[in-house]
């Protein structure tokens, strides 16, 4: 009842190719959107911007680009961290040394672009090597990054360990003048963060739609088949690595750039790889919403137990104890969703809504 | 069956949540952001210990701050630079009342808020840590390091090893190692550790233990291979015993194994037990219950069975100590702003209490902190104040530091150079206007 199909009928192959083929489902994403851009900067406080939305968004980019290698491709990475860390280093760069015409986004593409050449380099072994023995040779990628920046502090412009980066790197040809906004404020960093990362996922769910996606989903299955019905799958590796590490590489120069404000090598350690590989299990692999799904469970969990611990006991425990319940709590939660439903929280959400389109009949 | 249980839960969240406290008129607010899990929970449950114990005393005796009553909440950052952002955004406001500053405990934290302190006009304290160019006031107007900074502190150390040698000119030809911890807290040293011996004569080499630094066999065995003469230990939390104990099991007399101003606790050398014995360490405050205000916590708090610590034989130990004395800091510069302002200050006037800190003998005799809190004395150019410390030895038999020497006075005249040359380029690269420190118009406007 809620999602009623009746009367929608296909009656062309342009209207069978659309984004959204339910129309409930291209009008709540439509109005989702419209909330996120023009309502939610007005009335989010900084906090809610500063550190839920705009993390979310980084994170959720980095996530994507692991769920486009690992999800749609089958090949396994751990260098995530790092790629973030070569995106991110080399957007602040960019901005560092370039003229005066250059911005922000700009800059984020170009060093996106920059961190999926060296993806490509560092997914040459995949020609030869699958699976964990793949996450192995990723796993040099992550700490390449780290020695890389850490031996040449040019890449640092020189500083001890962190770089605070400047409020100008934000400034858009005068534009917030003219409009008389804080290019550097939360609301405006939120507005080019979610920018970015519309543009990206929508990009995404395109190429998986393309025949470009679709190699990269037969080599996923199987790339001997692959190869057998023509399907040119060193190119389609390459590309995969090329296409993941940009969108790993744009996460971290949101990452640093729109949410933390500095920029430092040990925003990117191992962990780091950890995280977003568990957001991108968790929300569900090979689902391009899936991935902002688990980013949200795993980024917010923590602090949404630590606030009800706060909220509920108002300080009877200290934070210690709430910390380690909120550990323990979220293991037992993903090892429950992952023997539930191995598909994530993306398969969890297609099956609500096959039963939302049958409702109240079952069949 | 569940469903009942459900809604009885959710009745008692309910009920639970009407017990929130309602933040009065007559209080001022400090966020608490702690650290009591992960392999830095010695430093953070010691020094935020400290604290808590010292408002606590304060409300209790004084009725809090210049008769506004403190609060704080607890927020946990694992000593994790991201969490401690979430913390700050989440810690600068609370039930309407704006946070008085911010004091984290931690160089990556303080430095990735140098900025939006600034844009919030709160003050970001690190007491004898951070980005050491924050001493330059005009700069940066919301960061402070009361007590020494990371210059004073390797500069004072390099002072401690020419005595030990018998004389600065003794130093030459001899051999440096610093084994840092890898962090931006650990680097801040590695530029200046090199200045230092260039002036002396030395030679010097730099390690690192990667985070958290449980296993150090290869950095000791490439120490061996160095044959340094002094090595000085920056390390942090867990990196501390390992390192005594892997040096004493290489060979290397712990006697020449020079701490840091943080691998100086109890909680650091008590692990390593007897490959302890000897080692010496910088510090900036003594240990034990050496002040009237300790032995008051201990009266009013912990023999009536209250208190922040969990383990009582803490009290007096050195990051505790160090607690008491961050907390002594932070209400002198409220009280300081509440001279000028009156009682109810906001953080931008707390601000201005932490650059005009007096705390001389006289004054910290008041306090009753004498013997605890060193001399501070900030001003706009100088958001330091101390720039000296001492040194204690450890003596395993007794399990207690001993004094090891005077008050040493670290190279500020070195160390001045290369401030102002980070300060430049923090003008150059960050888009700072500086104040101009030498204008009494500038200088004592506290909104800046």
């Amino acid at each position: 009842m809620i999602y009623r199909e009746t009367g929608t009928f296909i009656t062309s192959y342009l209207e069978d190719r659309k984004l959204f083929p339910i129309p409930f489902d291209k009008w709540a994403m439509a109005v989702f959107m419209l909330f996120m851009v023009f309502v939610v900067p007005f009335i989010a406080s900084d906090y809610w911007l500063a550190a839920h939305l705009i993390p979310i968004l980084a994170y959720g980019t980095a996530a994507l680009g692991l769920n486009l290698l690992t999800g749609m491709t089958g090949q396994l990475s751990l260098g995530t961290a790092g790629f973030m860390c070569f995106g991110a280093f080399f957007t602040f760069n960019i901005m560092l040394r370039s003229p005066e015409w250059m911005n922000l986004p700009l800059a984020m593409m170009l060093a996106g672009s920059v961190t999926g050449v060296i993806g490509i380099i560092f997914g040459l072994p995949s020609i030869r090597i699958k699976g964990f023995y793949l996450l192995v040779s990723t796993l040099a990628a992550q700490y390449f990054a780290l020695w890389f920046f850490r031996s040449y502090p040019y890449f640092l412009n020189y500083a001890t360990a962190t770089v605070t980066l400047p409020d100008h790197h934000f400034d858009f040809y005068g534009i917030g003048d003219v409009f008389g906004v804080d290019m550097a404020s939360f609301e405006a960093k939120y507005l080019m963060s979610l920018g970015v990362v519309s543009a990206l996922a929508l990009f995404a769910k395109n190429l998986m739609r393309s025949a470009t996606g679709r190699n990269f989903m037969a080599v996923r299955d199987m790339d001997i088949a692959a190869s057998v019905i023509g399907i040119p799958v060193i190119r389609t590796k390459m590309l995969a690595f090329f296409v993941s590490c940009f969108y790993c590489g744009v996460g971290g120069a949101l990452f640093c750039y729109a949410y933390l404000q500095v920029l430092g090598i040990r925003t990117f350690e191992m962990n780091r790889s950890f995280e977003i590989l568990f957001m991108a299990i968790i929300g569900g692999l090979g689902s391009i919403a899936g991935s902002f799904y688990g980013t949200v469970l795993v980024y917010e969990f923590p602090i949404l137990f630590s606030w009800a611990g706060d909220y509920l006991f108002g300080g009877a425990f200290d934070t210690a104890v709430v910390d380690n319940v909120a550990k323990i709590t979220y293991g037992i939660l993903i090892i429950a969703l992952l023997i539930r439903e191995p598909g994530g929280l993306a398969a969890l959400w297609a099956t609500a809504k096959q039963k939302l389109r049958t409702w109240p009949f079952p069949h | 069956m569940k469903t009942k249980l459900w809604i009885t839960g959710l009745a008692m969240a309910t009920a639970m949540s009407a017990t929130a406290p309602v933040m009065a008129e007559g209080e001022v607010y400090i966020p608490m952001p702690v650290y009591r899990v992960g392999p830095y929970a010695t430093g953070g449950t010691g020094y935020f210990g400290g604290i808590i114990d010292y408002y606590t005393l304060m409300n209790m005796t004084e009725g809090g701050v210049g008769g506004m009553k403190i609060i704080w909440n607890e927020c946990e950052t694992n000593y994790n630079d991201q969490k401690g952002v979430e913390c700050y955004h989440r810690q600068k406001e609370f039930q309407g009342k704006q946070a008085l500053f911010f004091d984290p405990l931690s160089v990556g934290i303080s430095t990735s808020l140098v900025a939006q302190g600034r844009k919030d006009k709160i003050a970001i304290i690190a007491v004898n840590h951070g980005r050491t160019e924050g001493q330059r006031g005009d700069v940066f107007p919301y960061y402070f390091m009361p007590g020494i900074n990371t210059y004073d502190e390797h500069s004072i150390i390099t002072a401690y090893i020419g005595e030990l040698e018998g004389g600065m000119e003794n130093l030459a030809g001899k051999k440096i190692v610093l084994l840092f911890h890898g962090s931006t807290y650990g680097r801040e040293a590695v530029e200046f550790t090199h200045m230092l011996c260039e002036k002396h004569n030395c030679s010097s080499e730099a390690i690192e233990v990667p985070h958290p630094g449980n296993e150090q066999t290869s950095q000791w065995l490439k120490i061996r291979r160095s044959k340094p003469d002094y090595v000085v230990l920056r390390g942090w939390g867990v990196m501390n015993p390992v390192a005594m104990q892997t040096g004493v099991r290489m060979g290397f007399p712990i006697s020449n194994l020079i701490g840091n101003i943080w691998s100086n606790d109890d909680g650091d050398v008590k692990p390593a037990g007897s490959s302890a014995n000897g080692y010496q360490a910088i510090t900036t405050h003594p240990t034990g219950r050496v002040a009237k205000v300790i032995d008051e916590i201990v009266a009013k708090l912990y023999d009536q069975g209250q208190g922040d610590l969990e383990d009582k034989s803490r009290i007096g130990s050195n990051y505790w100590n160090l607690g008491v004395m961050a907390g002594v800091i932070h209400l002198e510069a409220v009280r300081v702003a509440q001279a000028r302002f009156g009682a109810d200050v906001n953080s931008a006037q707390v601000r201005w209490g932490f650059e005009n800190l007096n705390l001389d003998t006289a004054r910290l005799t008041e306090l009753g902190a004498n013997g605890l809190v060193p001399e501070i004395k900030t001003n706009c150019m100088d958001h330091v104040g101390g720039h000296q410390a001492k040194f204690m030895r450890w003596v395993y038999a007794e399990t207690k530091w001993e004094v090891a020497s005077d008050w040493i006075d670290g190279d500020v005249e070195l160390s001045q150079a290369i401030i102002d040359a980070k300060a430049e380029n923090a003008i150059e690269n960050e888009g700072i206007t500086p104040r101009d420190c030498n204008d009494p118009a500038q200088r004592d406007d506290f909104d800046v």
